[in-house]
């Protein structure tokens, strides 16, 4: 993994946006932020991530779902993280790759709140794999 | 054209020529709901012992069941012990040729909606058919009722837990970062931690407050205090409540009410539509903007307004704003904290005056709502429970 990554962090929530610039940021990498789908999707014209953060329910529910679908498209070696807090809701078992892998594009689901460990670890994972 | 439903029928009886003369005498049956004018037919099966009758109920269930009550083999009074543990939603009519108190007693112990005596002309059976279809429909509507509730409640209760789990999961997310350390070291990431985890809680607490609010009323348990109520006093009061957001952002509040101006109502319930009226039309103003607060009266009626110079809102945005946890998000909105439900309550209690809410709004020019009430409470609506 390089050691400073360039990273689109996508969440309606300010205060994760912050949470997380914060600790990418003092890691040393380099952050791109934005609060909902149509602001990523202007975001990705001009910039190709390392990995993509985003969080699954932004303004509508499967914003997070489409965009991961968008940003495979565009580039499908760009990793995907999703961050949920609603997993209880849905049902379904995201921690279950058998679960996910048919339907969901994204790499690795972590739920929030997001420890910055677990997020580091999964990158590392994603990006030496 | 009206709905239309089918109903299954099963015609249990042993004798060829009765299970014919029913059939016959329901050929071409129809009836139509009270309410609703949906046109009920019938659609008949015969069985010709108990034994196949217990066979047809378990493969392809009717709705009723004409039930001969004595029968060789398996009697009727059998077959409806066997309905009461195995189909207890099957309607039966039991038919004797016995008619005795002691034989209808027993049958509708065992569960028989009702019974017929043999013999029994054509309008008797159809009399006692239309009975039975009007008691499948009532349980039918009954059950769809407790399921569409259970289903509004379900999606209620998911869609609180999510908002009551973003802002914990926003304060566990700052607690980390204190707990890791980095962040104590840099006073300016310390205070803006700390300061958003106290707004995070604020929101909690008025989506916990709101949301309390919601449900006394929904239940129609809380004690409504009516007295009358000087809503030009209460609008003083949350005019004051508001003002030290309003004067951190420069915001005015202008009141234009007459000196005192009475209705009769809950002033619990009165300060709750002001405090949310006005604490919205500050939260999406724009910064040195004016809130004007507008009170009048017809000789029925009174009428508050709130008037912002705000953000405003889109005709789509406005159309959804009175529903339960809608909060219209977009860039301007994306800062502003609120539960969702504000409008929803103040909508809500403006019903129980027998009044409304509504809303005129011009993109980046302003918002303002009006509610009207009703001063007297002669004809209230009892609260409606979604």
């Amino acid at each position: 993994m390089k050691e400073h990554l360039t990273i689109l962090l996508v969440d309606d929530d300010q205060d994760f946006i912050e949470q997380m610039r914060y600790m990418l940021e003092t890691a040393g990498h380099k952050v791109y932020s934005a609060p909902g789908r149509e602001k990523a999707m202007e975001a990705l014209e001009g910039l190709k991530p390392d990995i993509a953060v985003i969080d699954l329910m932004m303004d509508r529910n499967d914003d997070g779902f489409v965009l991961a679908y968008r940003i495979k498209k565009m580039y499908p070696e760009v990793p995907v993280i999703m961050v949920t807090a609603v997993t209880s809701e849905t049902g379904i078992d995201f921690g279950s790759s058998s679960d996910t892998g048919g339907w969901m594009r994204a790499d690795a689901l972590l739920q929030k709140p997001v420890r910055f460990e677990q997020l580091d670890a999964t990158m590392r994972r994603l990006l030496n794999g | 054209m009206a709905d239309e439903v089918i109903l299954k029928l099963l015609v249990v009886d042993d004798e060829a020529g009765m299970r014919m003369g029913i059939r016959r005498a329901l050929r071409g049956f129809q009836t139509e709901t009270d309410d609703t004018g949906m046109m009920v037919k019938l659609s008949v099966d015969e069985a010709e012992s108990g034994e196949q009758a217990i066979e047809v109920i378990q493969s392809s269930p009717p709705d009723i069941v004409l039930l001969d009550h004595r029968m060789g083999g398996i009697t009727g009074i059998d077959v409806l012990n066997w309905m009461e543990k195995h189909s207890p939603d099957v309607i039966a009519i039991m038919i004797t040729a016995y008619a005795s108190l002691e034989n209808a007693i027993s049958a509708t112990k065992k569960g028989a909606f009702d019974f017929l005596p043999k013999p029994f002309t054509p309008a008797e059976l159809k009399v006692a058919v239309r009975q039975a279809v009007k008691h499948v429909l009532a349980l039918r509507e009954a059950r769809d009722l407790a399921e569409e509730k259970k289903r509004v409640r379900f999606q209620f209760i998911s869609v609180l837990a999510h908002e009551l789990k973003a802002p914990l999961g926003a304060i566990e997310g700052y607690l980390y970062l204190l707990q890791d350390g980095t962040a104590l070291k840099n006073p300016e990431t310390l205070t803006r931690v700390v300061e958003r985890s106290l707004i995070r809680l604020q929101g909690m607490r008025k989506l916990i407050f709101d949301l309390l609010d919601l449900t006394r009323i929904e239940s129609g348990e809380k004690k409504r205090e009516l007295a009358p109520v000087d809503i030009a006093a209460a609008a003083v009061t949350s005019r004051e409540t508001m003002l030290p957001d309003a004067v951190a952002r420069g915001i005015t509040i202008t009141l234009d009410s007459p000196e005192e101006l009475f209705m009769t109502g809950d002033r619990g319930e009165i300060e709750i539509i002001l405090n949310n009226l006005i604490s919205n039309a500050v939260k999406y103003n724009r910064d040195n903007g004016k809130v004007t607060v507008k009170l009048s009266e017809s000789p029925d009626e009174v009428m508050m307004t709130v008037s912002d110079t705000g953000i405003g809102m889109s005709e789509e945005e406005r159309e959804r704003l009175f529903g339960e946890f809608v909060r219209i998000k977009n860039d301007k909105t994306r800062n502003i904290l609120g539960s969702g439900l504000g409008l929803n309550i103040v909508k809500r209690i403006a019903a129980l005056y027998n009044g409304s809410v509504s809303v005129e709004s011009t993109p980046d020019v302003g918002s303002t709502f009006s509610v009207v009430l009703k001063k007297q409470l002669e004809q209230v609506e009892q609260p409606k429970v979604p």
